[in-house]
């Protein structure tokens, strides 16, 4: 199990520099992989329509993933509910190449989440800060992504959370060996892990920027902030011209630092999402799975 | 020695990583104006073709390096960076740099779940192999030396200055394919 978490991590760390897409349809998926997504998120509706729709929101049909995974070269991920564990072995199952427990879904459990270490199938989960990020880690998460709040183009909430995240990170760095018990203690974390933190200045896997990306600039303003990629969930297919938006937030996070060539690609991008922001919302994803 | 390394996706870092632990100086490649230093050698790394294949034509770096490549300039392509440099690409028209006579069967071992690490010969020398989500050479061309098989599937391979594996390297502490390429880069010089 140890070789295949190994592994699992190493998946993530090739997806890197590269942009996750939402699609709902094999056409979708298409679309995102001629505009050079790194892997495809395969849901029933994205974040924006689960948040309009309301009520109970679950893993997508297996059939429609699977046709989903049959009309494209690059992974497909998709979502289980968080603590849903028979969600997760269904995916499994159907070799899907990323299970993200997320909380884009309605949780299917309050206190628990899924135990991934039993899983042979990688995770990634969500985190709003360093406590949340190693406690999904210890339980066997192969990458992380901010959670943001997705489905609302609103990006603050994802700032929020990698800006915390770094300066966690950063504390830790900080910190004598001996004081590193008190803080894995305070952030409710083994402490193995918050010394790989400290020792290597970084998470031990991959991590994502998500939720509220909408524009080129918000998928660059995530890479200049430490993100070693991003996820577009609603941002995409719910704008104005998705071809040419997908395109431009791919080449946004190569260049992340060029800003002559992010004008460039912010030019004549047609209508974003329309956006909500966050004190509009009654939904407050980011508050499920501590 | 210098060595560029394409860096618009995928696992670059973890190369250039490897190649600062063996004292080799190099830069990262995201658009043109990177290329017009002088460089020695080439690395394509590991990530996601399609992607990679798409920003190098968007970034217009697909035709200048191609051109480099041709002209001898000696490169390493890994995973993906194999499929970059293929010729013929299985269940897709259209080749990248197409330069490497080989046929390439991109996710050939399947998703994610049939990604394996192995130990096996390459050259002379038995080395870690880690395989994910991983390309193999369906076909070899005449001028093609097989450098490494594992169960009968061509994992590594040479024409002239091109040298590409199905694994992954810079993800193992063995240097060996490293100073191979070294050796190609000092040959040429």
């Amino acid at each position: 199990m140890e070789e295949r978490y190994q592994l699992n991590k190493e998946l993530a760390q090739m997806l890197k520099g590269g942009v996750i897409m939402d699609v709902t349809t094999p056409e979708q998926a298409v679309i995102a992989e001629k505009a050079g997504a790194c892997a495809v998120m395969a849901l029933e509706r994205i974040p924006a329509d689960i948040r309009a729709a309301g009520g109970v929101s679950r893993m997508s049909d297996p059939a429609m993933i699977r046709s989903i995974q049959e009309s494209v070269s690059i992974p497909v991920m998709a979502k289980c509910r968080i603590g849903h564990f028979v969600e997760a072995q269904i995916l499994e199952a159907i070799e899907i190449d990323y299970i993200d427990e997320s909380e884009v879904l309605s949780p299917a459990d309050d206190i628990y989440h899924v135990d991934k270490s039993k899983f042979k199938v990688p995770f990634v989960c969500g985190a709003r800060d360093l406590g949340e990020a190693l406690r999904r880690i210890a339980e066997g998460a192969s990458m992380i992504r901010t959670k943001g709040e997705p489905g609302t183009g609103d990006i603050v909430q994802a700032v929020r959370h990698m800006r915390k995240m770094n300066s966690q990170i950063r504390h830790a760095v900080s910190l004598n060996e001996d004081e590193l018990y008190e803080e894995a203690k305070h952030l409710e974390v083994p402490y193995e892990l918050l010394k790989q933190v400290h020792d290597n200045g970084r998470l031990p896997v991959v991590n994502f920027a998500a939720g509220g990306v909408a524009t080129p600039a918000d998928a660059a303003l995530m890479m200049q902030l430490g993100a070693e990629g991003v996820f577009v969930g609603s941002g995409i297919f719910k704008s104005g011209d998705p071809v040419k938006r997908a395109t431009a937030i791919v080449q946004a996070v190569t260049n992340f630092s060029d800003s002559k060539l992010i004008a460039e690609l912010s030019s004549g991008l047609g209508e974003a999402m329309v956006g909500i922001n966050e004190n509009e919302i009654k939904l407050i994803m980011e508050e499920r799975g501590k | 020695m210098r060595i560029g390394v394409l860096a618009v996706q995928g696992a670059f870092a973890e190369h250039i990583n490897k190649l600062r632990q063996l004292d080799t100086e190099s830069f990262e490649i995201r658009q043109q104006n990177d290329i017009r230093k002088n460089f020695d050698g080439l690395i394509l790394p590991g990530g996601e073709s399609t992607a990679m294949s798409k920003l190098l034509t968007e970034l217009k770096l697909l035709e200048p390096l191609k051109s480099m490549i041709q002209g001898g300039m000696p490169v390493f392509g890994t995973c993906a960076g194999m499929i970059l440099l293929a010729k013929e690409i299985s269940g897709c028209d259209s080749p990248c740099f197409g330069t490497l006579d080989i046929t390439a069967k991109r996710n050939a071992y399947g998703r994610q779940l049939g990604s394996f690490r192995c130990t096996d010969r390459f050259a002379e020398k038995i080395i870690e192999m880690p395989f994910i989500r991983a390309p193999y050479a369906e076909r070899v061309g005449e001028n093609v030396t097989i450098l490494a098989s594992h169960e009968n599937r061509i994992v590594a391979v040479r024409q002239d200055n091109q040298l590409a594996t199905s694994f992954h390297p810079e993800l193992t502490d063995d240097i060996t394919i490293y100073k191979y390429f070294f050796e190609m880069i000092e040959n040429r010089n």
